[in-house]
């Protein structure tokens, strides 16, 4: 069930959740040889959640939606890094680092606004604080 | 409420920067052990990681750290003329273990670093989880 009266807040909280867990996955294996760094696109993210979906046409009933297109989600980049590596591993920490703050405060911010939608819709139901 | 994951992902990075630690340790503690048998001196040991998503999520792109194992490294060792040495071979050498303590050093730094980014990771998501049970409150 979703709420209308919350707004965009709720999916972006999903998005900040996602996006919390894929940079955790990158600071994690910052010493994997091999691995690639990958990120989510805020902008991809918002353009489904304000379209209401973001969707490929489909031309029948058995066509499926690719899963990149899934409201909410945003597409799955890999990191383009400033430097190279001699074991193929593209994560930067101190970039991640920024990265996972930035989304931390978000997350945060994004709780603040579903927090202040709630007791608004609180004071509505009861008429006091 | 998919922010667990994390505490699996930043676990198994925090278990296998453990290891390295642990390694690291044992290379250093055998920095300068000798032996007068060039196949039973110690040599330097180096863990292997790789990165896994089959049993963590379902979703592509969140993957925890694996340990694939611990080799030896093939680094030559040594060889030192001391005939005096009690384990000194019918030459009179004994083998030197070809444990880098500079490399060694590094490596210890670059782990425990590794492991305090990965506490950092756990605690801000604790934060965050424990800020969303509070909403609406």
């Amino acid at each position: 069930m979703e709420f209308q009266s919350l707004g965009i807040h709720e999916q972006a909280l999903k998005f900040r959740a996602l996006r919390n867990q894929v940079l955790s996955s990158n600071i994690a294996n910052a010493d994997t040889p091999n691995y690639k760094a990958r990120d989510l696109e805020f902008k991809d993210a918002l353009i489904g959640a304000q379209s209401g979906q973001l969707s490929l046409k489909t031309t029948s009933e058995l066509h499926q939606q690719a899963w990149s297109t899934v409201r909410g989600s945003g597409r799955m980049m890999y990191r383009v890094p400033s430097q190279p590596t001699l074991d193929g591993n593209t994560v930067e920490t101190d970039v991640e680092q920024a990265a996972f703050a930035e989304n931390a405060l978000q997350y945060r911010a994004s709780l603040a606004f579903l927090d202040g939608k709630l007791r608004t819709l609180r004071y509505a139901l009861k008429g006091t604080d | 409420m998919s922010l667990f994951k994390v505490f699996d992902v930043a676990g198994s990075a925090m278990n296998a920067q453990s290891v390295r630690l642990n390694v690291t340790a044992s290379n250093l503690a055998n920095a300068g052990s000798v032996s007068g048998d060039p196949e039973r001196v110690y040599r330097a040991r180096q863990p292997i990681f790789s990165s896994f998503q089959e049993t963590l999520a379902d979703h592509s792109g969140i993957s925890g750290v694996r340990l694939d194992g611990i080799v030896e490294s093939s680094a030559p060792v040594e060889l030192r003329y001391q005939p005096e040495h009690p384990e000194a071979d019918e030459h009179g050498n004994v083998y030197v273990s070809n444990v880098n303590t500079i490399e060694e050093m590094v490596n210890m730094i670059s782990a425990s670093r590794s492991y305090r980014n990965n506490v950092e990771i756990i605690n801000t998501t604790k934060d965050l989880l424990l800020q969303t049970l509070s909403l609406g409150r």
